[in-house]
């Protein structure tokens, strides 16, 4: 009866009781001779976790929980709530971690007032159908200097009185096994024997206490902490009234105090088993090596987020204010890299109007389908960390000699056109802001919109028809003196673009800024690049592009998004045929062929001639 | 006498010489008892102030009186090194000389122990954390680092005369005195000239031709309990020794936590048992280094 014949590591134990858990705490236990560090999410979740930091191997225990995460001690590095991913590397905020480091979890469940795990459990933790059918009340936890296996044969002669018959000289006892590591016991009250024997069992409901025959069942799950380790976790079918609870307590205390004291004296007779030594994980072989220095894309600034909030549905603002010092000027339309805690560099405009240089404001809305930019700025980023960011670049200037600027934002594409409003507004130069949104909740910075007044013109809930035909009317008219900036998705601006050429607006006169380049890249063709400068001449292979060739040859182009949006890596022709595939530069100037964006498009002469 | 096995099976760590005790703590005239390598040793001060070191023996308990010019009574004598300002000892055949450390002779320079402190962890653990950088801004914020500025930024590391030296090492620190309002950056150098001694360098603020010198000489009385003794060697006519020993002590305090944390307290040479980052450069030199010399005590080598 006694002998544990289930394998505990495929088994469910408890690892803490839920009291153990609360709010923004961070629990040490024990399973199996494995440390574990359990803690409890604001969002109720309950992770068990191997209980070391993987970087250095320091307890998370002494870490600390800010209820979405757990924040090692030692060096700050963050680690989610379920996964256990880290989002944050404090020593490399321009770079790291570009790699998935992961802790060791294991599974919980909540069942009884205690936390369940295992190292490798099958199935569900044990239901015990007394506890599913009565109303589960937790006694004191009793850590036991013992096997379990001692433990539990102690158990089975253990002896308490039903709850409502304390004062009672004696019970009878009856002795159940839900499983190998939980005994279950029901105390019946002796004035009574014949009638209540019937009812008392753990697989039936739990009696009540009541002045006679009265019958309380107590289950007792045993944790195998260490191979002579364990805690009694005790839990009682039903919760006595409550102003007997401090009674039954004691009453229980009294009693598990004294089977401890029995149970540790005959195991301090016993030889010490040796400790189990649980075995830790190797980290997988691409996180052993140290990882390579960045190269490429260079984050010269490092910026503090002083601010996040949602400034929209689905869209989180962010300030980022200077560790040190005075952040680079910026202009209406530039943006910066920003080099995530995920490895990935994005590419967001500054929103700031004039005068506003003791931050950058971005607006970063979430596109859950991407590849994870927007989702580790929304989730993992938070209040004060810090992240590498490039110096502002402004590639969507914004002429300031109009008589007239109409901007056309189409949902998160106010970002560069509420900077360039803010300095039109503030040179008195007449402007229209035209916002088109899903509905005012989706529009972004509503309160900076709501100080510019009656330029600003919102067009809300329009669908995809309706939305090009209100484009259409807002650039019919037009002169010389009119100027278009249009930023939003690539249908929207596709549809401006078109509207405005259908109108007989010249090219120059209609700027653009696309979140993305849409076009499939062809880089199946081989072609030389001379440096006319440099005295340099290149091969650009098939899968290559310029850009990543001339750097390998020491030539230091600047670039941002690498893909052909943004005009960061523009680069003057002398001579021969671009193959243009980016979407930064206008038809007019495709065709005039005398700039090149280095980071997708190519050659369809053999050879191209650069100015660098 | 009961011969043992020797619970130290490691001969590069066997044969080195170990810190003890600052010379100055020394209790003259009295037997005073420590371990090391997990065997007891004594030792003590004559009154002519030379010392001597013993494989302990009951004949000799500690706390007994003992006129230190006499023959031990037959204990087990082992090698005697005082140096810089500590007394150095080995179970095994020590090499003739110690590492070099000749700035310890510059004649501004005042040379303490800054506190002997108990710490569970092992030599190498506490080696590797004095080595770290990047725990500045969260184990000693305020004082050594200072938050937000939490990059490391890359700096050089090599493998120069046996010795690992890591150079050009720059982090943030707060106010490091009455004239400076802002966080200002701190050039460190460290260098690991011993398996278990490490040094930081850093220019001396009273006098930038001159480095200060702060280390670590750790004992290892057991693999996985260790006393770290802190050296000082610093240009400062401004503070008592107290003022020092007690800077030292915060800084030590809020470590002890940290290393006796960690798990497994050994430090873990394969290097698939924890993950590195740019900023452990140092430390990851520190575990080749340690392999490289076959080093077992105090670490878990990596499998072969």
């Amino acid at each position: 009866m006694t002998l544990v014949t289930a394998d505990p590591f495929t088994m469910w134990h408890p690892v803490a009781s839920a009291h153990d858990v609360p709010y923004r705490h961070v629990c040490h236990a024990q399973l199996l001779g494995r440390e574990l560090a359990v803690w409890r999410a604001d969002d109720g979740y309950v992770n068990v976790w191997e209980n070391r930091c993987l970087h250095r191997g320091v307890r998370l225990s002494i870490g600390s929980n800010d209820g979405t995460e757990l924040r090692c001690q030692y060096h700050g590095w963050r680690y989610a709530n379920r996964s256990a991913g880290c989002t944050y590397i404090p020593a490399h905020p321009a770079d790291a971690p570009a790699r998935t480091i992961c802790n060791r979890t294991f599974p919980s469940v909540e069942r009884y007032g205690l936390v369940w795990s295992g190292e490798d459990p099958v199935g569900e933790p044990p239901t015990v159908d007394v506890l599913e059918a009565g109303t589960p009340f937790g006694l004191r936890n009793l850590p036991v200097d013992a096997p379990v296996e001692l433990v539990l044969q102690h158990l089975q002669t253990h002896r308490f009185l039903p709850s409502g018959s304390l004062g009672a000289e004696s019970a009878e006892m009856k002795v159940e096994w839900p499983d190998d590591y939980s005994v279950a016991l029901t105390a019946t009250d002796g004035a009574d024997r014949s009638s209540s024997s019937a009812s008392g069992s753990a697989s039936g409901a739990g009696v009540p206490g009541s002045a006679s025959g009265a019958s309380s069942t107590a289950v007792f799950f045993v944790q195998p902490v260490d191979s002579g380790r364990s805690v009694i976790r005790a839990v009682l079918a039903e919760t006595p009234p409550a102003g007997e609870q401090m009674a039954v307590l004691r009453h229980h205390a009294t009693g598990l105090n004294g089977l401890v004291a029995r149970i540790e004296a005959e195991a301090a007779r016993l030889p010490a088993p040796e400790p189990m030594v649980p075995v830790l994980q190797q980290v997988p072989l691409h996180l052993a090596e140290m990882p390579e220095a960045p190269s490429g894309r260079q984050a010269a600034l490092r910026v503090q987020v002083r601010r996040k909030w949602e400034t929209a549905t689905g869209v989180a603002a962010f300030e980022l204010a200077p560790l040190s010092g005075v952040l680079p000027t910026f202009q209406p339309g530039a943006h910066i890299d920003v080099h995530l805690p995920n490895g990935l560099v994005r590419q967001y405009s500054i929103t700031n109007g004039p005068g506003e240089t003791s931050y950058y404001r971005l607006g970063v809305k979430l596109e859950p389908d991407s590849t994870g930019g927007s989702v580790c700025l929304h989730e993992a980023v938070r209040e004060g960390d810090v992240l590498a960011v490039s110096e502002p670049r402004n590639n969507f200037p914004l002429r300031r000699d109009s008589m007239r600027t109409i901007l056309l934002a189409g949902g998160i594409g106010i970002t560069p056109l509420l900077a360039m409003a803010q300095a039109l507004d503030r040179m008195s130069l007449p402007f229209e802001l035209h916002c088109f949104a899903q509905s005012a909740a989706h529009t972004a910075f509503s309160d900076v919109l709501d100080r510019l007044g009656s330029s600003v013109v919102r067009h809300l809930g329009l669908p995809p028809d309706e939305t090009v035909a209100e484009i259409r009317r807002l650039v019919a008219a037009h002169d010389e003196f009119t100027h278009l900036y249009v930023c939003g998705p690539g249908p929207m601006l596709e549809a401006a673009r078109r509207e405005a050429a259908a109108a007989g607006w010249p090219d120059d006169h209609v700027h653009f800024e696309y979140f993305k380049n849409a076009n499939e890249i062809h880089d199946s063709s081989t072609f030389e690049v001379a440096l006319a400068r440099s005295a340099l001449t290149v091969t650009v292979g098939s899968g290559r592009t310029i850009l990543e060739v001339l750097r390998e040859n020491g030539v230091p182009l600047p670039s941002s998004c690498e893909q052909g949006a943004c005009g960061t890596c523009v680069a003057t022709v002398i001579e021969g045929e671009p193959d243009h595939q980016d979407v930064y530069l206008n038809d007019s100037d495709h065709e005039a062929g005398d700039r090149i964006m280095t980071c997708v498009s190519r050659a369809l002469s053999d050879r191209l001639v650069l100015d660098l | 006498m009961e011969i043992t096995q020797p619970a130290c099976t490691d001969p590069v760590i066997w044969n080195q010489w170990h810190v003890i005790s600052a010379l100055d703590e020394v209790p003259a005239g009295v037997v005073s008892e420590t371990l090391l390598l997990d065997e007891r040793i004594s030792f003590t001060a004559t009154p002519a102030g030379e010392h001597r070191v013993w494989r302990s023996s009951i004949r000799l308990p500690a706390g007994a009186e003992i006129d230190g010019s006499a023959p031990l009574n037959g204990a087990d004598a082992l090698p005697v090194k005082p140096e810089y300002g500590y007394l150095w000892t080995s179970l095994g055949d020590p090499p003739d000389d110690l590492f070099p450390l000749p700035e310890y002779h510059h004649p501004r320079r005042r040379n303490m122990n800054a506190g002997s402190v108990g710490v569970a962890t092992s030599a190498p653990r506490a080696v590797e954390n004095f080595l770290d950088l990047a725990h500045f801004p969260y184990v000693h914020e305020g004082s050594l680092g200072v938050q937000p500025h939490t990059e490391v930024v890359e700096y050089d590391v090599e493998v120069r005369d046996g010795e690992v030296h890591a150079t050009k090492c720059d982090m943030m620190v707060p106010k490091v005195g009455a004239n400076f309002d802002e966080p200002v950056v701190m050039r460190y150098r460290y260098r690991v000239p011993h398996p278990y001694c490490v040094m930081l360098y850093y220019d001396s603020l009273p006098d930038p031709s001159v480095e200060d010198i702060c280390a670590i000489w750790v004992q290892p009385m057991s693999a996985e309990v260790v006393r770290a003794h802190n050296y000082m060697g610093v240009i400062d006519d401004a503070s008592t020794n107290t003022d020092i020993k007690g800077y030292q002590l915060l800084i030590f305090a809020q470590d002890k936590p940290i290393l006796e944390n960690q798990h497994p307290k050994r430090l873990p040479l394969d290097p698939r048992a924890e993950t590195p980052i740019r900023a452990d450069r140092s430390a990851i030199a520190y575990r080749r280094w340690l392999s490289d010399l076959g080093v077992t005590y105090g670490v878990i080598p990596a499998a072969v």
